[in-house]
């Protein structure tokens, strides 16, 4: 155990103060200290938005970055992003109430015969601390459920993931399938999971391949903007 | 049997072990998505075909078609019911295989990871991780499996709760992990930290080492890494025969037989005495490899220089031995100490 003899008091931080520590908690996973700094945040008359934005999504941003360093690992990062999912639980509601930006909509899953859900419970996580809808359909998806669910809402993105040699090429199956139906270019397609790589993304027709959650995150915003420049052209 | 590794290792120095699984039977029309392990049964004319294509390339040692054989992993084909039986069924057809082959073969029963996360934030817990895994390892010893293979596990706790099913059935074992995040497994494990949890567990593995991951730069540095943590039993080696590419409709590992040949030597080098292969390894690969190491005396061990310059640049700088990159230095100034209440 430390020397230091007094726990830091976070109602009594300043604001400033408070977001560092912000950072350090999630870093360090720690859910509660999260919960109880968003609800002071709250208090001090922050808007919703502001403590998402500043707080939470900045803190995960720097977890992002060292997990796609190699410095933060699989567990680390589950903690983390249980301690930012805390504190979304409490932002959740509100930012519903005021209308806060949405960045877009995602459908996301693994793809058939994958039991693997880690690497996609992240980018899930992630997304949403960006500011992203994430609709997750969870593990073991045919084609048919990505695509009735991208049908029946409105969605800018598909995300999925596979681990095994045996489930990656069923990306292609998913993506061949939306090229038939004339529905490939109404979305963006992200792919990702562990023996996959960028050669690999491109040859099967997706958009981009996403090496971590991370860079899922910093993906999907760069083809948002691009949307959206695109519309107001 | 372990004591039929031993043998062999003792004849000729090295075990070759097997190569893919998976690529195999893909190239045998197996569909993305569909369940491997579903073949034992529905053709198990093309599951010998896999086994044969390595005894026959010269391997002395195959694992079984069971890797995705336990009930978590099974569930989604609505087989979770099956794990014992469609495990004793692929070591059957291995241990046919291996009893009419004129040397001594060996039959391991391969167990891959559940797919669930353990520990502090994980649903499966130790109790039924170690039932899964004693299903699963009852049915291999039932087929004739020689010995038990746990393989591409990335966490501890699952390693643990492996190892002990396997004293549970007294089973002898071998059991590698995947490094394939930034030279550690998924959950952050070095090839140090390896190498020390398996001298301190209380049921411990024949053997151990490294499969699948990034490709074999990074599976030679694992090795070393493995080795110079002062290893006190054999260690293995079975990388993928380069890295994954989608031509023609099929997946396509871009490593050729004569990179895996010198892969091979390279291992042996490293301090691997069981070698083989992973994703991508072809039956023309492990002929390959199995001349290299038959004609070629065990070398000198290779610096990590020598490695990247034979197979190819690391996946990452470092891997976490030795001079690791460190946590987010904090900021200057107090950090919360939190009272457990």
């Amino acid at each position: 155990m430390s020397e230091e003899q007094d726990d830091i008091i976070l109602s009594e931080l300043s604001d400033d103060e408070l977001v560092l520590q912000m950072y350090d908690d999630l870093y360090d996973g720690m859910r509660e200290e999260i919960e109880e700094s968003v609800h002071i945040l709250l208090n001090r008359g922050w808007v919703p938005y502001d403590v998402l934005t500043k707080a939470l999504v900045e803190g995960m941003r720097i977890v992002g970055i060292d997990f796609r360093d190699g410095i933060l690992f699989v567990p680390e990062v589950l903690l983390a992003a249980n301690s930012m999912k805390g504190g979304m639980a409490i932002l959740k509601p509100l930012l519903a109430e005021t209308g806060a930006p949405r960045l877009g909509n995602m459908v996301i899953g693994t793809v058939k015969g994958d039991i693997h859900d880690i690497g996609k419970n992240l980018v899930t996580m992630m997304m949403e601390g960006a500011g992203f809808e994430v609709k997750d359909l969870g593990i073991n998806n045919p084609v048919e459920n990505y695509l009735d669910e991208l049908e029946a809402g409105e969605y800018d993105i598909l995300g999925m993931s596979a681990l095994l040699t045996t489930t990656m090429p069923y990306m292609k199956v998913v993506i061949d399938t939306m090229v038939e139906k004339g529905m490939r270019d109404d979305y963006v397609v992200l792919v990702g999971g562990a023996p996959l790589n960028e050669e690999f993304g491109k040859a099967i027709g997706a958009d981009a391949y996403c090496r971590d959650a991370a860079v899922a995150v910093e993906t999907a915003k760069e083809y948002m903007a691009k949307k959206h420049n695109q519309m107001s052209a | 049997m372990s004591k039929k590794i031993q043998n062999i290792i003792d004849k000729q120095g090295f075990v070759l072990a097997d190569g893919a699984t998976g690529t195999n039977l893909f190239n045998m029309g197996l569909m993305a998505g569909d369940a491997p392990e579903m073949w034992n049964v529905e053709h198990p004319d093309r599951i010998i075909k896999l086994y044969q294509g390595a005894v026959d390339a010269g391997s002395d040692l195959f694992l079984t078609n069971s890797f995705g054989g336990n009930a978590s992993r099974l569930k989604l084909h609505n087989a979770q019911n099956r794990a014992r039986e469609l495990s004793r069924i692929s070591a059957e057809i291995g241990r046919e295989v291996a009893d009419k082959c004129n040397r001594d073969v060996v039959v391991a029963g391969s167990i891959g990871p559940t797919g669930e996360i353990m520990g502090e934030v994980g649903t499966l817990t130790h109790e039924i991780a170690v039932e899964m895994f004693e299903e699963q390892a009852q049915g291999l010893l039932e087929g004739g499996a020689d010995v038990l293979w746990i393989e591409t596990f990335s966490a501890p706790e699952e390693y643990a709760a492996a190892a002990e099913a396997m004293n549970n059935v007294g089973a002898d074992w071998c059991g590698t992990m995947s490094f394939d995040t930034a030279g550690r497994t998924m959950m952050g494990m070095t090839s140090a930290d390896m190498t020390k949890m398996v001298a301190g567990m209380d049921f411990s593995p024949f053997a151990f080492g490294a499969n699948c991951g990034v490709g074999a730069s990074d599976l030679l540095r694992t090795v070393l890494g493995l080795s110079e943590a002062g290893a006190d039993r054999p260690i293995i080696a079975k990388g993928n025969a380069g890295i994954p590419k989608y031509v023609d409709g099929h997946i396509h590992y871009d490593g050729t037989p004569d990179v895996m040949a010198k892969y091979a030597l390279l291992a042996r080098n490293a301090g691997a005495t069981i070698i083989g292969g992973c994703c991508g390894t072809m039956p023309e690969h492990l002929a390959a490899m199995r001349e290299a190491l038959d004609n070629t005396p065990k070398g000198e061990k290779p610096s990590l220089d020598m490695i990247a310059a034979t197979m190819g640049a690391f996946s990452s700088d470092n891997d976490g031995t030795g001079d690791a990159p460190m946590k987010q230095p904090r900021r200057n100034r107090r950090r919360a100490i939190r009272s457990q209440h």
